[in-house]
């Protein structure tokens, strides 16, 4: 157990209701990581296009196809998650603006318009300045929709381990980390200093996430009551410490590594199995991060 | 007006019948709970005593569930009450991840969330709480809080500096009062969890329920 006790009073609950368990699970998980990717490859991809706009050139379509994807993955398993789904235009025609429910699906729907011309200017009117100013917008807008679930964990009054400071900077972490992996698995024909970017990239969003989570959830010791039962799920023998540390090492550590190797080395078989690991350990941090504050009880 | 409650935890004896007449009267289905008593055993024997605590919604003047309910289907009331539109909630659960009471549910029948509304249809009709009707020594208390003269008013005069309200570190200000009471009987991190000394059902915790 995790709960404490006050030792003078050895108190024990006697009868209780269930307890509800975890309602946000591995659906929300992928919601999260395919998010990460639609927007973080967009994030790249539009820095790319900058720095090297005659070497990268061809990347406009493949980032646009990517992105729609991912993010239709991501609207996909938001939709599903919801108990009522058909009533999901409820959003549109009943919008409540404090929720960042609300916020994120009004994003979502304009980020996904801008996808959709970005791909209209690439494919149809094969117009690059077109193409270029529909990205501009999308990136703007790419933000709040990476961000807006950091907000919405934050406004779960007692999950006091979803902090909005923090989250936001994990989850621009989340997208750039997801968007340079997808975007090197993408980019074979990218030139080396292309490359080299997005290895830098990869490995300094892996190590400011993992210092993150270890400032946060190992060596914070200053924390409310709420957390320190939280993070009990995690540390020693708990029930989420092996996933825990399994996403820690395949989400950051071994990009880490491998990414400095690569770099020391002009190695590009180094950096597709950096992204590998970064984008598939991605899904196991965050899923314990999501999971693990749902096991406090409330009442 | 201001609709407030108040459990007087002194008188309280465990019953469960404010627990039955509010499924009666809500028809909540089973596995599900608009108000729960919850008992918690503390000492050491012989020194033991066995507390009941009558759980549910806390109807928040600054109410999480309501902020993040992105279609308002949680919405205040003229009278201070948190309710609920069934027809509109589309069943995403951030009110259920956001209330820091786990005072909301999603309800299995309807695939939508669902909690206490301190019978709200009940008082529309001149009527007080089920709960409050069925409790046979009076420990809820129900009234305005805005009328000094109303019983939960006075009440609360009456036992000032004994009365507290679940974790106000959220900030959340409910209108749901506890007069007597400790730590271990409002503070769900206080006391311990343990197979084997449940009286009538084992330590469980729910599957995910609903649509999928």
């Amino acid at each position: 157990m995790v709960e404490h006790s006050i030792a003078a009073t050895e108190a024990v609950v006697t009868l209780d209701v269930a307890l509800p368990g975890i309602v946000w699970g591995w659906i929300i998980t992928m919601n999260m990581w395919a998010k990460s990717i639609g927007t973080g490859i967009l994030f790249v991809g539009f820095y790319l296009l900058k720095k090297y706009p005659e070497q990268t050139e061809w990347i406009r379509l493949p980032m646009t196809l990517i992105s729609i994807v991912f993010i239709h993955i991501f609207l996909f398993f938001t939709v599903i998650d919801l108990h009522q789904m058909f009533r999901f235009w409820h959003i549109f025609a009943h919008p409540h603006w404090t929720s960042t429910i609300t916020i994120g699906a009004w994003m979502a729907t304009i980020f996904v318009g801008l996808l959709f011309g970005m791909a209209y200017a690439s494919i149809i009117k094969k117009d690059n300045a077109l193409f270029d100013k529909f990205m501009g917008a999308a990136v703007v807008i790419a933000i709040p929709v990476t961000l807006y679930t950091a907000g919405l964990m934050a406004q779960s009054t007692a999950r006091e381990l979803w902090q909005m400071p923090t989250e936001m900077a994990q989850m621009v972490l989340a997208a750039t980390l997801s968007g340079s992996a997808a975007m090197l698995l993408m980019g074979g024909r990218l030139p080396y200093e292309a490359k080299r970017d997005l290895a830098v990239i990869l490995g300094l969003s892996a190590l400011a996430a993992f210092l993150l989570y270890m400032g946060e959830y190992v060596f914070g010791f200053m924390k409310a009551e709420e957390v320190a039962v939280v993070l009990e799920y995690i540390k020693g023998n708990g029930e989420y410490a092996t996933m825990f540390w399994l996403g820690q090492t395949f989400a950051f550590i071994i990009p880490m590594v491998l990414t400095y190797l690569s770099v020391q080395n002009r190695s590009s078989s180094l950096l597709t199995l950096a992204s590998v690991s970064a984008i598939a350990g991605l899904w196991v941090s965050k899923h314990v991060w999501l999971v693990i504050p749902q096991l406090l009880p409330m009442s | 007006m201001k609709l407030g409650f108040l459990v007087d935890l002194n008188l309280c004896m465990g019953c469960k019948g404010c627990e039955i007449a509010c499924k009666v009267e809500n028809e909540v289905p089973l596995s599900s709970w608009r108000l729960r008593v919850k008992y918690v055993d503390v000492g050491v024997f012989p020194e033991t005593k066995r507390t009941f605590t009558p759980l549910r919604c806390n109807h928040c003047e600054n109410a999480p569930c309501e902020r993040i309910c992105p279609v308002s289907a949680l919405h205040y009331l003229d009278n201070g009450i948190v309710n609920i539109d069934n027809e509109r909630c589309i069943g995403c659960a951030g009110c259920v991840m956001a209330c820091p009471y786990g005072a909301i549910y999603i309800d299995p029948e309807t695939n939508t969330a669902d909690k206490c509304t301190y019978c709200a249809h009940r008082i529309a009709g001149g009527l007080m709480p089920s709960c409050v009707v069925a409790c046979p020594v009076e420990a809820n208390i129900f009234g305005d809080l805005d009328d000094k003269e109303s019983h939960i008013s006075t009440y609360i005069m009456q036992a000032r500096g004994n009365v507290q309200v679940r974790k106000p570190e959220k900030n959340t200000a409910p209108t749901h009062y506890y007069v007597g009471g400790g730590n271990q009987q409002l503070n769900p991190l206080a006391s311990k969890r343990e197979d084997g000394y449940s009286l009538f059902n084992n330590i469980t915790t729910l599957k995910h329920i609903g649509g999928h």
